[in-house]
């Protein structure tokens, strides 16, 4: 969660007293505030967390970060939607562990300790 | 070496990895303090780059994996209310309270949103005016500045149905923390980049001289963080320790002087416990008096849970660095992504996240023995 990925800020307005920008991560833009870089201008690209710019960043620095964080896949976990998050959280990776016992929840495993199985 | 051709500059990697190889004389024990670092050492082989006795610990650095018990639960009691639109992000949908998860309060009609910024939650408290929306605010000082920028917005627009649950710690605590532990065996840090971008490392060098160790500010590709691990590896070979800083093209010294300024006007300093390791004094930020009322924790008055943590998970000693991943017994047999026992199984910025998604688990001898002692 403490991943910032850079943009390149296409356009700011000013929304209910708050600098806002839209920013382009290779391709996906989002809404970002820009409250905490007041020295960023369109044009610019700056790294983003959680919707919030934290600091500007010099062009190629940032393509080549995009470029890295693409095949990391850390742009898919950064910018992930709502729906994403929710099939992620749906088809979470289980082991095929040698006993079967993987199919057991965190719950059942407690008792079953518990009852010194 | 086979990993370095997929970096964005192969040729640097290995002067960086054979730099390391040529001044360790010694082994020495690494600390990386964010999960994030983690996940891109484990994505690419970085520890396996090193030599045999550089050994990189992880550290606690994963926000919702140190969120204490008793405040998953506490969220999972809130998310559960009528009325309550209860917002976080998409990495704690998974993160096991004693009884459950908010995928599964969510399975059972509760109103839990994935959202990309807590700004987003105050739009839907205006949007929403017969709810209350609850944002889950964990986060390192990295995430601070937004949750602050939430809560700052919603009382200068009079948003009364927005509030925050709030579990934010703090970076210099938690090493204080491990370097005063009587099982610490870390003899280096690398301090986390974006923390350090908002925070700056003005708060470091008291740290490095207090516990005598080497602070690196490091970034997160794999260049960066071999750069940072042979910074490190140069002064404890030359027995210095000075904060570097790796990851100039991100932060300066003094940090960002608004957000800082913000998270002033709206944290103060607390005591939180971490879960997994216990409570670390003045390690956290929580609202101060003139936003408490935004502070879910008062709106809510939750009682009567009961919290018991699973009695198979590891998870505090992994946090601590004083075992891998693997040394669980139950990683990857009762513990997995799917039904995670501990939330380092979980979170993006999970140790143990990070071992299973990258294969990290147990070698096909292993496996095999596995097998045969639970036949």
């Amino acid at each position: 969660m403490c991943l910032a990925i850079p943009g390149r800020v296409e356009q700011i307005t000013t929304d209910g007293g708050v600098r806002m920008g839209r920013v382009n991560f290779g391709g996906v833009v989002k809404n970002v505030c820009l409250d905490y870089v007041p020295e960023v201008i369109v044009g610019d690209y700056t790294i983003v967390h959680v919707g919030f710019a934290l600091s500007k960043i010099d062009e190629q620095s940032a393509l080549e970060t995009l470029d890295l964080f693409r095949k990391m896949g850390a742009l898919d976990e950064e910018l992930v939607t709502e729906e994403e998050a929710f099939a992620r959280a749906a088809n979470a990776p289980q082991s095929a562990c040698p006993d079967g016992s993987c199919e057991l929840t965190g719950k059942d495993i407690r008792e079953k300790s518990e009852s010194g199985q | 070496m086979k990993y370095l051709n997929e970096f964005r500059n192969g040729e640097v990697a290995q002067k960086m990895a054979r730099e390391i190889w040529q001044v360790a004389t010694r082994p020495w024990k690494i600390m990386e303090i964010c999960g994030g670092q983690t996940h891109s050492i484990i994505r690419n082989g970085i520890d396996q780059m090193l030599p045999p006795g550089i050994e990189m610990i992880h550290g606690p650095g994963c926000p919702v994996c140190v969120t204490p018990l008793s405040l998953i639960d506490k969220a999972l009691a809130i998310a559960a209310e009528p009325g309550v639109i209860f917002c976080s992000f998409g990495d704690m949908l998974r993160v096991p309270g004693t009884e459950s998860d908010l995928f599964q309060i969510k399975g059972r009609g509760g109103d839990v949103r994935v959202l990309y910024s807590p700004l987003d939650a105050v739009e839907l408290a205006i949007r929403n005016p017969d709810k209350q929306v609850v944002f889950f605010g964990v986060g390192f000082e990295t995430t601070a500045p937004a949750n602050a920028m939430s809560v700052h917005l919603a009382k200068r627009r009079g948003v009364k149905n927005f509030s925050l649950l709030v579990s934010h710690v703090l970076v210099p605590p938690a090493i204080e923390a491990i370097m005063s532990s009587p099982e610490n065996h870390v003899q280096a840090f690398l301090a986390a980049g974006h923390v350090c971008s908002v925070m700056g490392f003005w708060e470091y060098p008291a740290l490095a001289d207090d516990f005598e160790i080497p602070i690196v500010v490091t970034g997160f590709e794999p260049l960066d963080l071999l750069d940072g691990i042979r910074r490190a590896v140069i002064q404890l070979e030359k027995g210095e320790h000075r904060v570097e800083n790796a990851y100039e093209r991100i932060v300066t010294y003094a940090g960002n002087f608004e957000a800082q300024r913000l998270l002033a006007e709206i944290f103060e300093v607390t005591d939180r416990s971490w879960r997994g390791i216990g409570m670390i004094p003045k390690s956290g930020w929580r609202l101060n008096d003139r936003y408490r009322d935004f502070d879910a924790e008062q709106r809510f008055q939750i009682s009567g849970i009961h919290t018991e943590e699973s009695p198979l998970c590891k998870a505090g000693d992994v946090l601590r660095g004083a075992i891998k991943p693997a040394g669980c017994g139950a990683f990857g047999k009762e513990c997995t992504p799917r039904h995670p026992l501990g939330a380092t199984m979980v979170s993006s910025e999970g140790a143990c996240a990070a071992y299973f998604n990258y294969g990290r688990y147990l070698s096909a001898e292993e496996l095999a023995s596995a097998g045969a002692v639970h036949a």
